[in-house]
């Protein structure tokens, strides 16, 4: 399980300013705390409040990239801030996101591939995101054959079947988790999935028992990957649990400790 | 038509051991012997790497045994010195490394003090060139007080020591903590206990690569598949990632295949077995195969004849095919 810190995003109060004042401060500070969490790669978001989200970007990465080795996860709509960023990276990053969409798929693949990435797919397109399972599942189908088509590895290919919030949208939820296993059968190796987990209980009142139930039912569901509050120990925890349960570490009696620790891999 | 071979490809690798040390690295071994290494399941060259061959350790013990005659016949000459037992089993039967078991040290089989055990390792380090496997007598008391011993005057040889058990690690992981030697972490055919022991034995800041694991094995017969199945998630949960289960694996095969009765039951017994020593050799052999095709790096034996069969299979296993 690929766990990707959510904190460093520009739509946070605090970062927001920090990336404003260039202040590498709050920035290094998250990017430090959430490796010692467990971080597998950490989310670097400009937020969309920046005008200039490509010197924004690269400022961010060479911030982050003084304090910690972790990987990154450059999310943007700006496709030059990642690219941008890309150029600074020192280790393989993680590019979030595509859509759908022959315009963005036709100038996010060639780039992943070129960097050597692993890329993001959501599934939604210039109509929106879809309400039910078999529109989201059509819609990863188009990223799929895009890989084919571009001779993207599929096990570098994590799809977004975009959790919404459950106070607003409460009938989305049942159909990510059956969009999570309709995109395990729709390659061979399968790509992987990947959910932005805590949109699920945005503005609502207890939001990391939200976050922590949804990700055990969405990892029951063949889950690979989310971007989360890793700072959320419960939240870790119930991870290490549904790797046991769901047969995917070994058991011993201080998994716990050795899951936090990042002695297993992804 | 061709046909493409299909091919697994893990995110990890065992990690490498190494056993000995040579006059410049502190010790007094001609050479050092490294295990593990391997990126792939046993012996699939065409898949993954397998850097190092498994290893045939001979078992010596520190007093007369009571072993069969089809054995003990072999060692006739120096079952009373395990220095000179040790030399013999380097020289004519080709052991790769020796394992010299400190039985010596039971309180109900001559109770030799912790200074006279580990002069006996000086001793034997002092007749042969390789690398050394130590284990206590099986009391955990005497065990203690014994291995700590052998452990300091032993210092610089980077030995393989053991046993250390999950009711009984710390004495010991702290004597190879101080004088840098590895450890033998054993757990009761169970892959569970096995990771935890693992994880107890590296907070206590023991390196990983000074870690080999002993699943602990059943002779043919006896269990073996249990000990196949639980060496071959062990090995998987290494190939996959699983830090606390990537280590090398030592297989006590002469002891296991030497209690049964397949190899202890005489022709007039069971006519239909055929001849003892024969039976004897076979059942080692066939044990330390299958167990090697596990995922065994040390197998440890006695039989002169059998060693020479296991040694030859791994010549073979460990040529490359055309895949």
């Amino acid at each position: 399980m690929l766990l990707i810190g959510e904190r460093i995003n520009g739509m946070f109060k605090d970062i927001g300013k920090a990336i404003r004042q260039r202040d590498p401060k709050p920035i290094q500070e998250w990017a430090v705390k959430q490796t010692k969490f467990g971080a597998h790669y950490l989310d670097v978001n400009t937020g969309p409040a920046i005008d200039d989200k490509v010197s924004a970007m690269k400022w961010l990465v060479n911030t982050i990239q003084e304090v910690t080795e972790t990987p990154l996860c450059l999310d943007s709509t700006d496709y030059n801030a990642i690219e941008a960023g890309l150029e600074l990276c020192q280790r393989p990053a993680m590019v979030n996101s595509v859509h759908a969409d022959r315009d963005k798929i036709e100038r996010v693949f060639p780039m992943a591939k070129h960097y050597g990435v692993k890329l993001i797919g959501l599934t939604m397109d210039k109509k929106g995101v879809p309400k039910d399972a078999d529109d989201r599942t059509a819609l990863a189908m188009e990223i799929v054959a895009a890989a084919d088509e571009f001779g993207f590895p599929m096990e570098e290919l994590y799809i977004d079947p975009l959790i919404l919030p459950v106070n607003v949208a409460q009938e989305h939820a049942i159909e990510v988790l059956k969009t999570i296993r309709n995109v395990k059968l729709l390659a061979n190796p399968a790509p992987k999935t990947v959910l932005g987990l805590s949109n699920v209980s945005q503005k609502a009142l207890d939001r990391p028992l939200i976050d922590r139930t949804y990700l055990i039912m969405a990892m029951a569901s063949g889950l690979d990957a989310a971007i989360c509050n890793v700072g959320d120990e419960e939240l870790v925890d119930a991870v290490a649990t549904s790797r046991i349960l769901l047969n995917q570490d070994v058991y011993a009696d201080s998994y716990l400790k050795v899951f936090k620790a990042g002695r297993e891999e992804a | 038509m061709a046909i493409e071979v299909l091919k697994e490809r893990y995110s990890s690798r065992i990690r490498e051991v190494v056993l000995g040390a040579t006059p410049e690295q502190g010790g007094t071994r001609t050479h050092t012997i490294t295990i593990g290494g391997d990126s792939t399941l046993p012996f699939l060259h065409f898949e993954g790497e397998v850097p190092h061959r498994p290893v045939v350790a001979v078992e010596v013990l520190d007093r007369v045994p009571e072993w069969s005659p089809t054995l003990t016949k072999y060692y006739e000459d120096v079952l009373d010195d395990p220095a000179a037992w040790a030399k013999k089993a380097v020289e004519q039967y080709a052991a790769d490394l020796i394992y010299l078991k400190l039985q010596s040290a039971d309180p109900e089989l001559g109770d030799s003090s912790p200074e006279q055990c580990a002069r006996t390792v000086k001793d034997v380090l002092g007749a042969v060139g390789v690398p050394l496997i130590v284990v206590g007598s099986g009391n955990e008391e005497k065990d203690n007080q014994v291995l700590p011993a052998v452990a300091e005057a032993a210092a610089g040889e980077n030995l393989l020591l053991g046993i250390a058990t999950q009711d009984n690690y710390k004495t010991l992981t702290a004597a190879c903590m101080v004088h840098k030697h590895n450890i033998i972490a054993q757990s009761p055919i169970d892959i569970n206990i096995c990771k935890q022991l693992n994880i107890l034995i590296s907070e206590m800041n023991l390196p990983l690569d000074r870690i080999v694991i002993d699943t602990s094995i059943g002779a043919l017969g006896y269990g073996i598949e249990y000990s196949y199945s639980i060496m071959e998630r062990t090995r998987l949960g290494g190939l996959t990632g699983d830090k606390m289960l990537g280590m090398p694996v030592f297989c006590n095969v002469g002891y296991e295949v030497g209690r049964t009765k397949e190899f202890n039951a005489g022709v007039a017994e069971f006519p239909g077995w055929g001849p003892q020593e024969e039976r004897g050799i076979v059942w080692e052999a066939m044990t330390a195969t299958a167990l090697l095709q596990a995922g065994g790096h040390i197998v440890v034996m006695r039989h002169p004849e059998a060693i020479k069969l296991v040694k030859k299979n791994i010549d073979a296993m460990m040529q490359k095919n055309g895949f």
